[in-house]
């Protein structure tokens, strides 16, 4: 004969499973989907510490389609391709400001400059820098004028200069500006002079 | 050596651990075989199938694919060049309308309901990802219901021709000595010309070109003793027989092609009797080096290319709500073939209608053309007034012999096509058009050979409506017609 007490304890503990598994379909019923959190996904350069120097920016201006010099004091390491991409990302951060005079979109962030001798510049931006750029011919000339001679300008030697877009080539900035040939750091300099307000 | 021996300790029955001990020398092996019988595979891979189509409106070609042994075709890219079409799938139902007609398509069934009526076509209709794909032998059925004309499609070489637009050709041997034979087209052409020895080969990819009642035309000459017409894959070709080297020259504007021999061909021939001796030179000059014919004069059809940009799914900006740039460019591009027509210039507008061309396409048109001005429409919604960009040549390579570099073919021509946009810009400024002549690195302009021209209109102010507006439209048209006209001298002359 099964013990009362051992018949008890049996029936409390099928009760207790009985009640829990209510409690959790209950909560199951009940829960709510938490919205996941938007993510920033604009990559975060770390902060560069060290000595200030004087470079000199170029740029756009989309009120009149110009070029516009601009100097700037930041920090600079002292790696050649580091210091070309800090002042690429020094450029970009202009544009990304609201009230910038040229708007890049937002997320938009030079992945790597690769300097190659002899006198290779590739400029690697992120897909982001592409996708949210307005499309037109001269804004589009604006941007990648301004990529160009700012890097051109600041760093010796560069003869040409090729632009990859999420280290990819890819046939057009926004639909117009052509990234699919190296482009002619001269030619450029000559547009630079055609870009100065009028 | 180990690799024959691993296969005969294997078939042997050996222990598994000898094979395996072996296996790493014998992956790179089997790795390099495969990846040779990849390569041999790929290099004898087919061309991709094209169908090429004819019409008043637009001579195209488009991708076929295969579908249980049938060569499929898109019926709305079919169409698209042709008119308005647009296409809605409901499950497997698919609609098409073309400009007032529409079509009622089943999936996997052979009939259809067009204009009310039911079709037969032939072959079932493949649905892919939206998109409707028809037998290439139903086209005969089907596109007349759609075009309200005749087809007449040759299958086996993938060539459609909508109504009266073929051009068709004679050939006849000159009485000269050496003799010349002389190909008349009733329409100007302009094929692709390759020499071998023995054969001089012309390809017509972009012409209607039918052939002669008989596909062999036979002359009685033993120096150039026949000629054949055959088709393929899109393309009609034309194949010269000769039995000395010849070249070809274009004449009456590309309607006239004449066969000749070489210079030193033709004098060997002469000094040794003519055709009598043909035989001996074939034999004792079998090496000779084929003479490229040359293609000259280029056969010019229009004095000016305009090229509506974009187009298709590359709808260029977004210029509004309801506004894109594709649809701006191609109304700006009326307008300026009809500025330039009126003051004697003949135009082609290259995208007449919403189809795709990639900028390689409209810088093969523009060179096969020989047109005198290039001129690339843009519309812009940001700054004020009009830019005229030259090509913004990039760091290219060096031309290769007679071979121009594609992505500096503008090299030579850039002086005049800088000294045409500074007429524009001049001729605007007169007309109080803001206006700015700049360079830029713009396809398809460093791709082609002639002057070249891009031209960005933006609105003089705020409002974008003015982009569309024709009388803003018509005073930049106007400006640029008046000013290329004052340079035309300099272009080159009118056909």
């Amino acid at each position: 004969m099964i013990p009362r007490h051992f018949i008890i304890s049996i029936g409390v503990l099928l009760v207790a499973a009985l009640g829990l598994s209510l409690y959790a379909w209950h909560m199951r019923k009940t829960v709510v989907s938490v919205p996941t959190a938007a993510v920033d996904t604009r990559p975060l350069a770390p902060p560069i510490s060290g000595p200030t120097e004087r470079v000199v920016l170029f740029v756009a201006h989309d009120e009149d389609g110009s070029l516009r010099p601009e100097s700037a004091q930041i920090p600079m390491p002292s790696g050649r391709q580091q210091r070309a991409e800090e002042l690429l990302r020094t450029l970009l951060s202009q544009y990304l400001d609201k009230s910038s005079t040229h708007v890049l979109g937002a997320g938009s962030d030079i992945r790597s400059v690769y300097l190659v001798d002899p006198g290779v510049a590739v400029i690697d931006v992120n897909a982001a820098f592409a996708d949210t750029h307005r499309s037109g011919v001269l804004v589009e000339q604006l941007t990648v004028a301004s990529l160009i001679h700012t890097i051109s300008a600041n760093s010796q030697g560069i003869l040409k200069v090729k632009i990859l877009v999420d280290g990819k080539e890819r046939e057009t900035l926004a639909g117009h500006a052509d990234l699919s040939s190296y482009y002619d750091v001269s030619a450029v300099n000559q547009l630079a002079t055609q870009l100065q307000p009028q | 050596m180990r690799w024959i021996n691993w296969i005969g300790k294997r078939s042997a029955g050996s222990q598994p651990a000898v094979a395996g001990a072996s296996r790493p020398c014998t992956v790179p092996i089997y790795g390099a075989v495969l990846l040779l019988m990849t390569a041999l595979i790929l290099s004898a891979a087919a061309p991709e199938k094209r169908l090429s189509i004819y019409s008043v409106a637009a001579n195209y070609s488009l991708p076929l694919v295969q579908r249980e042994g049938r060569d499929y075709v898109g019926l709305l890219e079919l169409l698209e060049p042709l008119g308005r079409v647009s296409a809605k799938t409901e499950g497997s139902r698919w609609r098409i309308r073309y400009n007032n007609v529409e079509g009622d398509f089943q999936a996997e069934k052979s009939h259809a309901r067009i204009q009310n009526r039911e079709v037969d076509f032939g072959g079932k209709l493949v649905l892919e990802n939206k998109r409707g794909l028809v037998p290439v032998a139903s086209l005969s059925a089907l596109l007349p219901r759609f075009l309200g004309g005749p087809v007449t499609l040759h299958e086996s070489s993938g060539r459609l021709f909508i109504g009266s637009v073929a051009t068709h050709f004679t050939a006849s041997l000159s009485a000269d000595n050496p003799p010349r034979l002389i190909f008349h087209f009733s329409a100007p052409v302009n094929p692709s010309i390759a020499n071998e020895p023995g054969t001089l080969r012309m390809t017509f990819s972009r012409e209607p070109l039918v052939g002669p009642a008989s596909p062999t035309l036979t002359f009685g000459s033993k120096l150039i003793p026949s000629a054949t017409y055959s088709e393929n894959n899109g393309s009609a070709v034309v194949t010269v027989n000769s039995t000395i080297p010849v070249i070809a020259t274009f004449g009456n504007e590309g309607r006239t092609i004449a066969i000749s021999p070489t210079a030193a061909a033709a004098q060997n021939a002469t000094q040794n009797g003519g055709e009598a001796t043909s035989n001996a030179q074939t034999q004792t000059q079998p090496e000779t080096p084929i003479t490229t014919a040359p293609i000259t004069p280029p056969a010019r059809r229009y004095f000016a290319v305009v090229d509506a940009s974009h187009g298709g799914d590359d709808h260029g900006e977004t210029l509004g709500s309801a506004l894109l740039e594709k649809d701006v460019t191609i109304a700006f591009a009326h307008s300026l073939r009809q500025e330039l027509e009126s003051r004697g210039m003949t135009t082609l507008v290259l995208r007449d209608s919403d189809a795709n061309l990639s900028v390689d396409q409209r810088a093969i048109f523009a060179n096969a053309d020989h047109a005198a001005i290039y001129i690339a429409l843009h519309a812009s919604s940001s700054g004020h007034g009009v830019r005229v960009y030259t090509s913004l040549l990039p760091f290219g390579e060096d031309d290769r012999g007679p071979f121009r570099s594609w992505t500096t073919a503008q090299h030579d021509s850039l002086p005049l096509s800088q000294s045409t946009a500074f007429a524009i810009a001049a001729e605007l400024q007169k007309r109080q058009v803001p206006v700015r002549a700049l360079s830029a690195a713009l396809r398809p302009l460093n791709n082609v050979t002639g002057p070249a021209i891009a031209v960005e209109i933006a609105p003089q102010g705020s409002d974008l409506s003015q982009l569309t507006a024709p009388d803003y439209q018509q005073l930049v048209a106007g400006a640029m017609a008046t000013a290329i006209a004052s340079v035309r001298d300099h272009l080159g002359s009118a056909p």
